[in-house]
């Protein structure tokens, strides 16, 4: 351990996170927002699909913080309810995603072979397609509504994780101490997933962050389209759709429920890049 | 010329990609539930269309053999009919490709446009100010949904100023512009902040690399090495980042042709998403996704003819 190793120790956590503002500001982006999310039941001011004809359009004051909108519905209220539903998307269109192409990619890149020149062509012709148009055109068939983008989500985004993994898992599975699992006689599972897949998987970790992003983006805007999240539920997506009449006359409608996916995502973006710089992981 | 024998050969290794695009669509329209004639014909189809459609696409034969009716019938430039439109899907395309079109290509001209200064800043600056300034924009930027970006520019250009018509696209050539303006730079700075990342990157290495050094070591000024040398070096990592981006930048256009109303491909699809056209989807997402390999293959040419050390 080098000499400035050892200082870093000493100097302890307080110090080590004032060096890496990125951590620190996305952290804490991320954590407002999954604490807003589980405590908004008891923050959020009003009932979020409350409608109160008599108040509707009202400009932000500070008993409506955000406005309200055209069925006098809180947008502040809105907007913090959405962040239950917009976490969900990026949560759970990151994970299905993830276990499937990291399963793929390990097996794919373990094996090779045949399998592994089958699923290979598989995901060269996903990828062909435009991100956006497959999930459509999928959930065109599945019908609108929230379920049908995550099978969406995870009939396509699995490529990206199967095709990283699977890099990592050519090159590890060639190791000196893969070698000596094999010649120890373990199995080929615990070998796949006890010695390849934990050293194979830290550059997934990190690029699930900055595929968060792009699923918040890409949930939103499917909730944008009509395609997602149904009324009247608060989903920040939806909620800049139904502002959207209105932009000339009611601007925070759109506004805020937009900074929000903002904000979420430079969370991510910063968290994942600080994941990146703590884990070795290049872009 | 050898350089340029991968043109001949690639798209013949490209058949098996088309081959799987024909496959997915094909069997995305089988999976919808019900009667296949039904389900491309809509609810009020004459017992008539129903038989046709039978005869035509073989529905009631086994499902390989259906496929090949599919392909017979999709290399003869028959992609069936719209039941919104009654008229033929490929020539409704046709119809829409002219905005879709456009609004790519301006957006990735502006893009270029803004990621290559903003770029150039960074990476003469490295370690610095304007550096991290632009990280952060970028970093930023990235989470900006188009969409919203989109709205948000309708209220500061079209609302405020009055500057660009609020949506549509127009019948003039004068009219067609003013309507793509606003869109355009949407999509451009969406997809400059994931340039500007790559081409800061790419740009801060040329900065280091041996050309840079000689370059200096002949007494070129430091502004001539980095416009003369470091950039158009930078040029080939650019265009291969757009064409791995190529994906995303159509699907922003199907998302920002809706916020602006603009009659493209991507408002096409979207519309007959809604009103079950299935004929339509499938013939736009076959249709979205051959113009992505197109474009990848038509990057590779570039490259090619931009690099002379690159060979394929």
């Amino acid at each position: 351990m080098s000499v400035r190793a050892l200082a870093v120790g000493r100097m302890g956590w307080r110090w080590r996170l004032g060096r890496q503002p990125a951590l620190v500001i996305g952290a804490t982006i991320l954590t407002v927002f999954v604490v807003a999310a589980l405590l908004a039941p008891y923050i959020s001011p009003y009932d979020p699909i409350a409608q109160d004809i008599e108040f509707r359009l009202q400009n932000p004051s500070w008993a409506h913080p955000f406005g309200t909108d055209n069925f006098g519905r809180d947008v502040f209220s809105r907007v913090i309810w959405g962040a239950r539903i917009d976490l969900q998307i990026a949560l759970l269109g990151v994970i299905f995603p993830f276990v499937i192409g990291t399963l793929v990619g390990t097996v794919a890149g373990f094996f090779g072979g045949i399998v592994d020149a089958l699923l290979m062509r598989l995901i060269d012709v996903i990828l062909a397609f435009p991100f956006l148009v497959l999930v459509l055109s999928i959930i065109a068939i599945l019908g609108p509504g929230l379920g049908s983008f995550y099978i969406a989500m995870a009939l396509v985004g699995w490529v990206s994780y199967a095709r990283l993994i699977r890099a990592h898992v050519l090159v590890l599975k060639n190791s000196d101490y893969a070698i000596a699992a094999v010649s120890l006689g373990f199995s080929r599972s615990r070998i796949m997933f006890r010695h390849l897949l934990p050293n194979a998987i830290a550059g997934s970790v990190v690029f699930s962050m900055s595929d968060a992003v792009l699923v918040l983006l890409n949930g939103a805007a499917i909730s944008y389209l009509g395609l997602g999240v149904q009324p009247p539920i608060a989903e920040w997506g939806i909620m800049v759709a139904e502002g959207q009449p209105f932009i000339t006359t009611a601007w925070w409608i759109t506004l805020f429920p937009g900074l929000s996916i903002v904000m979420l995502a430079f969370g991510f973006s910063l968290f994942g890049d600080a994941l990146g710089d703590a884990l070795g992981v290049k872009e | 010329m050898h350089r340029y024998k991968f043109v001949l050969y690639r798209p013949i290794q490209l058949l098996p990609v088309l081959f799987g695009i024909s496959v997915v669509t094909f069997v995305l329209v089988r999976l919808i539930p019900g009667d296949p004639a039904r389900v491309l014909l809509g609810a009020r189809a004459t017992p008539t269309a129903i038989a046709n459609i039978r005869r035509q696409y073989g529905l009631d034969e086994p499902m390989w053999l259906q496929y090949f009716y599919f392909v017979k019938n999709l290399l003869s430039g028959e992609m069936g009919k719209s039941i919104l439109y009654k008229i033929d899907v490929l020539k409704l395309i046709i119809t829409r490709i002219e905005p879709t079109l456009v609004l790519v290509l301006a957006s990735v001209t502006l893009s270029v446009l803004i990621a290559v200064p903003m770029a150039a800043l960074a990476a003469r600056n490295h370690g610095r100010f304007a550096d991290h300034a632009v990280r952060i924009i970028s970093t930023a930027g990235i989470g900006f949904p188009p969409f919203w970006l989109g709205l948000m520019l309708i209220i500061l250009f079209s609302v405020t100023l009055g500057m660009f018509p609020v949506s549509g696209y127009g019948e003039t050539l004068g009219e067609k512009i003013a309507h793509l303006v606003l869109p355009s730079v949407t999509i451009a700075l969406s997809l400059s902040t994931v340039l500007t990342r790559s081409l800061r990157a790419a740009m801060v290495e040329g900065l280091r690399s041996d050309v840079a050094t000689a370059a200096r070591a002949r007494g070129m000024p430091e502004r001539v090495v980095f416009w003369r040398h470091v950039v158009p070096n930078s040029m080939v990592p650019t265009i291969n980042l757009l064409a791995i981006n190529i994906g995303w930048l159509i699907g922003g256009t199907v998302v920002i042709e809706s916020v602006f109303a603009i009659p493209g491909i991507g408002q096409l699809l979207v519309r007959a998403i809604f009103s079950r056209d299935y004929m339509v989807v499938q013939g736009v997402a076959m249709m979205l996704a051959c113009a992505t390999v197109l474009i990848n293959l038509i990057a590779d040419i570039v490259t090619v003819a931009a690099d002379p050390r690159v060979k394929l």
